[in-house]
C-alpha cells in the first residue's frame, strides 16, 4: 500500500486514497485530505458529515452508503451532493480517513 | 483517469419490478460515485415513474423462467401479487427502498429523469402523469443530445 504524508504524518492508504487504518487519522489531516477532492472549505455540515462517519465505522466496522447518510447522518441527500459533489459518501470517506464503503444502495 | 467512466445514461424499457430496480441501481451507484447520471424511461418502463402506477409495480410470473415454477401456474390469479410480496419483504430485510421512495432518492442525487415522448405518445400520457421527479418529456434525439459523451445502457 503506498504511504502518503497527510498534514506532515506519513499514514498508509489504498490505490484510491482511502485509509488503511482509520487510527492514524486526525481532525488536522480533514482540511487537507478535502482540498485533494475540491473541496476548499470545511464547513459545520461537512464536520457533521464527518464526524458520522467515523461514528458509523467505529460502530458497525463500515462507513454508510449515501442513502444510509441522508436518512439517518441529519443532512439529506440533496444538501449532501451540495457538500461533495463527487459522491457523498466516497468523498467524506476519504477526508474521515476511513475505507471505502461498500454498499451497492 | 482516462478509463474511468464519468457519465452514463440509462435507458429502462420495462415496467415489472426486476425490469426497473436494476436500472435504478446502476443510476444511484453512478452517483454514489460521482458520476453523472440521467435516466431514460420509455414503453412500459413509464410506470416507474407514473404517479399512480409507481406503488403497484409488481414481479413478472409469467414468461420469466428465473422464477423456477410452471409457467401456467405463474398464470394463476394473484401469483403476482405473491412473488413481488415475497421479494418486497426480503428487500425491506435487506434496507433497500421501495421503488417510489427509490425514485425520490434518486432525484435527490442529481440524477436526470426523462420521459420518452413516443411513449408518452402512445400511452396518451402527458408530464402531469409523472412524479415531480421527472425533468421532463423528450424526444430520442433529445436523449442522444443529453447522453453525448458518456455511456448508454440499455435495461
Amino acid at each position: 500500500m503506498p504511504i502518503k504524508t497527510i498534514a506532515g504524518v506519513d499514514v498508509e492508504v489504498t490505490d484510491e486514497g482511502f485509509f488503511v487504518d482509520p487510527d492514524q487519522w486526525t481532525e488536522a489531516m480533514a482540511p487537507e485530505l478535502a482540498a485533494e477532492d475540491g473541496i476548499a472549505e470545511l464547513t459545520d455540515a461537512h464536520w457533521q458529515v464527518i464526524r458520522f462517519m467515523r461514528t458509523e465505522q467505529a460502530t458497525k466496522g463500515t462507513g454508510p452508503t449515501v442513502r444510509i447518510l441522508g436518512k439517518t447522518s441529519g443532512v439529506g441527500t440533496k444538501e449532501l451532493y451540495q457538500l461533495f459533489p463527487k459522491g457523498p459518501a466516497k468523498i467524506a470517506a476519504r477526508v474521515a480517513g476511513i475505507p471505502k464503503p461498500r454498499g451497492c444502495i | 483517469m482516462a478509463d474511468k467512466i464519468e457519465k452514463v445514461s440509462i435507458i429502462i424499457s420495462k415496467g415489472s419490478l426486476e425490469g426497473i430496480y436494476p436500472g435504478l441501481i446502476m443510476a444511484s451507484g453512478a452517483r454514489a460515485e460521482g458520476i453523472e447520471a440521467n435516466l431514460f424511461f420509455t414503453f412500459f418502463g413509464l410506470d416507474a415513474i407514473h404517479a399512480k402506477r409507481v406503488e403497484h409495480i409488481k414481479v413478472a410470473t409469467v414468461g420469466n423462467p428465473g422464477m423456477h415454477i410452471a409457467t401456467m401456474l405463474g398464470g394463476l390469479p394473484g401469483m403476482s401479487a405473491i412473488a413481488t410480496h415475497m421479494m418486497t419483504k426480503k428487500m425491506h430485510e435487506l434496507d433497500i427502498p421501495d421503488i417510489p421512495e427509490f425514485i425520490e432518492f434518486i432525484g435527490d442525487t442529481g440524477t436526470g429523469m426523462y420521459a420518452c415522448k413516443a411513449s408518452v405518445d402512445m400511452f396518451d400520457l402527458s408530464e402531469d402523469d409523472f412524479v415531480e421527479q421527472v425533468d421532463g418529456v423528450i424526444t430520442v434525439g433529445e436523449f442522444y443530445d443529453i447522453a453525448a459523451g458518456g455511456e448508454i445502457i440499455f435495461t
